[in-house]
């Protein structure tokens, strides 16, 4: 991909959260940061790659550290979030 | 330019999690349909996982599956052990973790995201090869040079910054601001650098051009977050959120990766909106949370010119007769009350008064707590029916109605002084009109201290206000055995 498809897309993305952040209502605004938090973990990818490359110890040294931070985001956000949702109950449902 | 080609199944599934990862925060516009949408969420970064580990195996040419050596395997396994030890902690955590301390958590999860994003802008640099940025003539490409820089700056200013929140969120660093000295000239001043050093990079790709880059956005990161006090944290924390967003971003152009430029773009605008809303809730400029020092002038100046007017202490019991005999009662609680943990107790008083045939709804300020939507998850965790909860502009006419407005914990929020006041701090931030309420009983630790920013509240020397001194948790206990009997 060239560098004007890449932004091409990160601009759309920007204007697809725009609008479906601002659709998120008030009262789920901390389990909104926790779930970007958890899905800003992809950086994962960036991290395997570099841990599963060969031929530069220092290198995947480093990826594996960041497989690592960014492993306890992604179980930690997604649990974490599922846990205060699950709390969220409705006055009909009592 | 040598980009690694990623098979068109690959970047379709890259592109399957970044949508999957809109539906997750599309799910959150009620609560209704949350929990799916935090479902959408999982399964988006399992692809995205499972993905990457698929075009990384080692398939030789002409075959289909991979053929790994020992070495291959070794690999593997480390990778295994890293996302394991990964899970053990996030879980744990996320488990054990009480619901008011909640901010913190965000932000020491900020700051892992920020700190991942450096390591793996330092690995591409260490192995541009594997990224695939490499030029023929084996040089980096220039605009990944930026792209890698703008990554690591902004992932280690969400690392040092949102390590900084954590301390100060977590009480282990006073909740005040500290202020420097040219604080806004050193900061401008490592700010342009850091840039000059980026653009550099594109010239010179040396390893001390990076690891400036690196030791001066952490430096930057710290030096931003510590003139700011706890009150504006919430816009702290949405900032540092959105940072740990454009981090991802950067790395996603590095790789090329649709699943991280997307995410990093929701992420990116999500805090911004965030932060967005807490300061015009606060009716306060971004750029003046961020200069910092707010509350620092009031809360060691004040004191000497206070005129002493008189106030009315209310007991637990005439409290809870009150409460009994109302029609309508609405509740503001703010930060104390979940620094006093008293949302269980609370909740439990508001079933007693509705056991009375009393109205009870919950009043909640956008900035109240630490964090944005704070007091709602501790409200929803002492199970209070969400929609019981309603947001400033949808109770702010039921004020003339109602019988009692019940502050607890809460202080800035309901200070009148915000509309009448033009030289006061909090002048233009939209408050609660309690005054209109026939009483209002305010539940305060005593009468010496004064909000976060530092002004004196009118609202305590109201002839239909009832000052309930105490621990806010005490309190309300004593208020729910009066109401019992």
């Amino acid at each position: 991909m060239d560098f004007i498809s890449i932004l091409s897309i990160f601009v759309m993305a920007c204007f697809v959260g725009y609008y479906v952040v601002w659709s998120v209502t008030p009262a789920l605004h901390t389990p909104l940061m926790a779930v970007t938090n958890a899905i800003s973990s992809v950086i994962v990818v960036g991290a395997l790659v570099a841990a599963a490359a060969k031929g530069a110890a220092a290198s995947s040294g480093l990826g594996l550290v960041a497989v690592t931070l960014a492993s306890i985001n992604i179980f930690g956000g997604f649990a974490v979030t599922a846990r205060m949702l699950a709390m969220y109950k409705s006055k009909k449902k009592g | 330019m040598e980009h690694v080609i990623l098979p068109a199944w690959a970047l379709l599934a890259y592109l399957a999690s970044g949508v999957l990862f809109i539906l997750a925060l599309r799910g959150l516009s009620s609560p209704a349909t949350s929990r799916a949408g935090n479902r959408y969420g999982m399964v988006g970064m399992a692809i995205a996982i499972a993905t990457t580990m698929a075009t990384q195996a080692p398939i030789p040419e002409g075959h289909w599956w991979p053929r790994p050596t020992p070495e291959d395997l070794v690999i593997l396994a480390k990778i295994c052990a890293a996302i394991g030890l990964g899970a053990v902690i996030g879980l744990t955590t996320a488990r054990r973790i009480q619901m008011t301390a909640m901010p913190q958590l965000v932000a020491a999860f900020h700051s892992l995201v920020g700190l991942a994003a450096v390591l793996v802008g330092l690995a591409a640099y260490l192995n541009p090869h594997a990224f695939g940025i490499l030029l023929p003539s084996g040089a980096i490409s220039p605009d990944s040079r930026v792209e890698m820089g703008l990554g690591i700056a902004i992932g280690a200013i969400t690392f040092s910054g949102s390590v900084i929140a954590f301390l100060k969120l977590n009480g282990n660093m006073s909740g005040s601001p500290i202020l420097l000295p040219l604080r806004h000239v050193i900061n401008l001043g490592t700010l342009l650098a850091i840039l000059g050093l980026v653009g550099w990079f594109t010239q010179d790709e040396s390893l001390w051009v990076i690891a400036a880059i690196t030791v001066l956005s952490f430096i930057i990161g710290f030096l931003l977050i510590v003139p700011i006090g706890g009150a504006d944290m919430p816009v702290v924390v949405s900032m540092l959120n959105s940072y740990s967003g454009w981090a991802a971003a950067a790395m996603g152009f590095t790789l090329h990766n649709t699943a991280m430029i997307i995410t990093g773009a929701l992420v990116g605008s999500s805090g911004a909106i965030l932060s967005y809303i807490m300061c015009k809730a606060m009716n306060r400029s971004f750029i003046s949370v961020i200069a910092g020092g707010f509350g620092a002038e009031a809360s060691t100046g004040g004191g000497a010119a206070k005129e002493q007017r008189p106030w009315k202490r209310g007991s637990a019991e005439d409290a809870a007769f009150l409460l009994k005999e109302a029609e309508n009662v609405i509740i503001i609680p703010g930060y104390g009350m979940a620094v006093a943990q008293a949302q269980h107790v609370l909740r439990e008083m508001g079933d007693l008064l509705k056991k009375e045939g009393v109205n009870v709804k919950y009043a909640i300020h956008p900035v109240a707590g630490r964090m944005p939507g704070h007091m709602n998850v501790l409200l929803a965790e002492a199970n209070v029916a969400y929609d019981e909860v309603f947001e400033l502009e949808d109770i702010q006419g039921e004020f003339a109605q109602c019988d009692v407005a019940f502050v607890i914990g809460a202080n800035d929020v309901v200070n009148p002084a915000a509309k009448t006041d033009k030289s006061s701090p909090i002048y233009g931030m939209p408050v609660f009109d309690v005054e209109k309420a026939k009483t209002i009983m305010f539940i305060k630790r005593s009468m010496g201290g004064v909000g976060y920013a530092g002004v004196d509240n009118d609202v305590f020397y109201m002839d239909q206000t009832m000052m309930l001194l105490a621990d806010a948790k005490k309190m309300v206990e004593d208020i729910v055995k009066a109401l019992a009997h």
